[in-house]
């Protein structure tokens, strides 16, 4: 599966989708959820915490290791994907699709400075070496 | 997030290191990383065999190895529910022959090889250290008065050959051992296990269908155990190297799948077998390591550790923990009990159950049914202690 063109990455293997009502949803990315494995528990940021950019803030645990997720960008958590509690299993069958929280950017701009689908590609295979 | 970016840290390695803050972590793992670098890893003759499987390749030990090849869980479930093939060629074979074998074992080993006296039996057993640390924990098979079969952990192989070549130089020197690299070993776990090794081997039926568990048949070119580490029937299977590819590829003809180490490592926490260097270690006794029932204190018999057992009774003792909140227990976590902190040996989650389990260390006075309290990053998550295997032969046994 390659990377969706209209999402932001991070280097640390996040996702990043811009919502029409300007909040964020957060996500690990195909990558990150094969080499992880089957996933068993999530466990996601407080609603109203705020967040600073590269801060452990979340985390995704497969039957082999245990993994933090880190804010993309600074904001605050306006949601959780509460689905993920019951099947956390989502995260493998649809890694672009089982968002784990939502943020309200301190600064939109910040979204834009992450990287592109092709850019995220590239620490992909730069890691494979 | 920090993930295991290149295919060498595998199941075990993740699950062991403590949980430390970011920039530790990336300066352990860029240690790691540079150790690697410089390293080759071993290869069983599977290699390719797993690779074009589509397995997801680990270092596990030094050794390349499959962790899983698609999902661990199914593969978990394939093993509890019909059959699976593990290879566990890295893991080695030594035969020991000569007059007084049984002698030599009853003196080297904590468990009794007295005990074995039908052709084909095994026995486990600790090797323990003048102290009572555990060298290894090991299988042996009883074929004759004048030969014993031992099967012993990959990691450890070398250093227990060069412990037991010692010993037998200081007691018996008129032994011979042998270390058996000329032989393969793949592992057919599951309740359809054994009539899938016969569909295959059809001319080892005869001489195996009567085995009992714990027995072997040497059948010529394959040595057939029902012997396994997954809580199932089954069978491992020792047989020329060069013959063990054609093997792997008939076994999944006829419908056994490929099992990776992940799945290996729940199946056999459920089932309550230890694993070496996780769950006991040079540094702790059988007793302090849930191997009681295999050390024999009460014959008259004399072993290496015996005198160190004797005098140290143990203060801790290995327990089941049943997760009771939401989470993952992992090795190393903490657990604080009413009589003092305990720690997890190796934690996941149980498949079968769809809980977390783990076996820890504890004070020998917890006892089954107390709650206690396991510290998961800034969280104390509680946990019931229980009595283990978890599960077995497909059921939860809780």
């Amino acid at each position: 599966m390659s990377n969706p063109s209209n999402l932001k990455y991070t280097a640390s293997h996040e996702w990043v989708k811009t919502e029409a009502d300007g909040t964020v949803s957060v996500g690990i990315t195909q990558h990150a959820q094969g080499l992880l494995g089957d996933m068993v528990f999530v466990e996601a940021p407080a609603v109203g915490r705020h967040l600073k950019a590269k801060e452990e803030c979340a985390v995704v645990e497969s039957v082999k290791a245990a993994a933090d997720v880190y804010a993309p960008v600074s904001g605050t958590v306006t949601e959780i994907n509460a689905a993920l509690d019951s099947s956390p299993e989502d995260i493998n069958n649809d890694p672009y699709g089982a968002w784990m929280f939502k943020l309200k950017p301190d600064n939109g701009a910040d979204v834009d400075a992450l990287l592109d689908a092709a850019a995220y590609q590239a620490v992909i295979d730069s890691e494979a070496h | 997030m920090p993930i295991p970016t290149r295919r060498v840290i595998g199941v075990i390695v993740i699950s062991q290191v403590p949980r430390t803050d970011g920039a530790q972590r990336d300066f352990v793992l860029r240690l790691f990383y540079f150790l690697k670098a410089n390293m080759t890893l071993k290869t069983t003759p599977l290699n390719a065999a797993h690779r074009a499987m589509g397995a997801k390749m680990v270092d596990f030990g030094g050794w390349d190895m499959p962790v899983n090849y698609g999902s661990q869980i199914d593969e978990h479930h394939q093993v509890r529910n019909d059959a699976g093939m593990f290879d566990v060629c890295h893991m080695r074979v030594v035969d020991v022959k000569g007059a007084n074998v049984r002698n030599f074992l009853c003196y080297l080993l904590a468990n009794n090889a007295n005990k074995i006296t039908l052709p084909g039996k095994a026995l486990y057993s600790a090797m323990l250290r003048p102290d009572g640390g555990v060298i290894d924990d090991l299988i042996i098979y009883f074929m004759t008065e004048d030969w014993f079969r031992i099967v012993v952990n990959a990691g450890t192989a070398d250093k227990d050959i060069a412990w037991m070549k010692e010993q037998a130089a200081a007691h018996m020197p008129t032994l011979t051992i042998t270390s058996r690299d000329d032989l393969a070993m793949v592992a057919v776990q599951g309740p359809n296990a054994r009539a899938k090794v016969w569909q295959v081997l059809p001319q080892t039926q005869t001489a195996t269908e009567g085995l009992q568990n714990f027995q072997a048949a040497d059948c010529g070119e394959y040595f057939i155990a029902r012997t396994g580490y997954t809580g199932e029937d089954g069978f491992e299977v020792m047989l020329p190297k060069e013959k063990v590819e054609a093997f792997w590829y008939d076994l999944n003809k006829a419908g056994v799948a490929p099992i990776g180490l992940g799945a290996r490592d729940t199946l056999r926490l459920e089932a309550g077998m230890n694993l070496y260097g996780q769950d006991m270690d040079e540094t702790v006794g059988p007793l302090e390591s849930g191997l009681a029932w295999t050390v024999d204190l009460k014959s008259e018999r004399d072993f290496i550790g015996k005198a160190a057992l004797l005098a140290n009774p143990p203060t801790q003792k290995l327990a089941g923990l049943l997760l009771l909140d939401r989470g993952v227990l992992r090795g190393h976590q903490k657990v604080h009990t009413p009589h003092g902190i305990g720690e997890i040996t190796s934690g996941s989650f149980s498949p079968t159950l769809e809980k977390s389990i783990a076996l820890a260390r504890v004070p020998v006075d917890v006892a089954i049914g107390d709650t206690v309290q396991v510290a998961i990053r800034d969280k104390m998550l509680n946990a019931q202690v229980v009595k283990y295997p978890f599960a077995r032969n497909g059921k939860s046994c809780l």
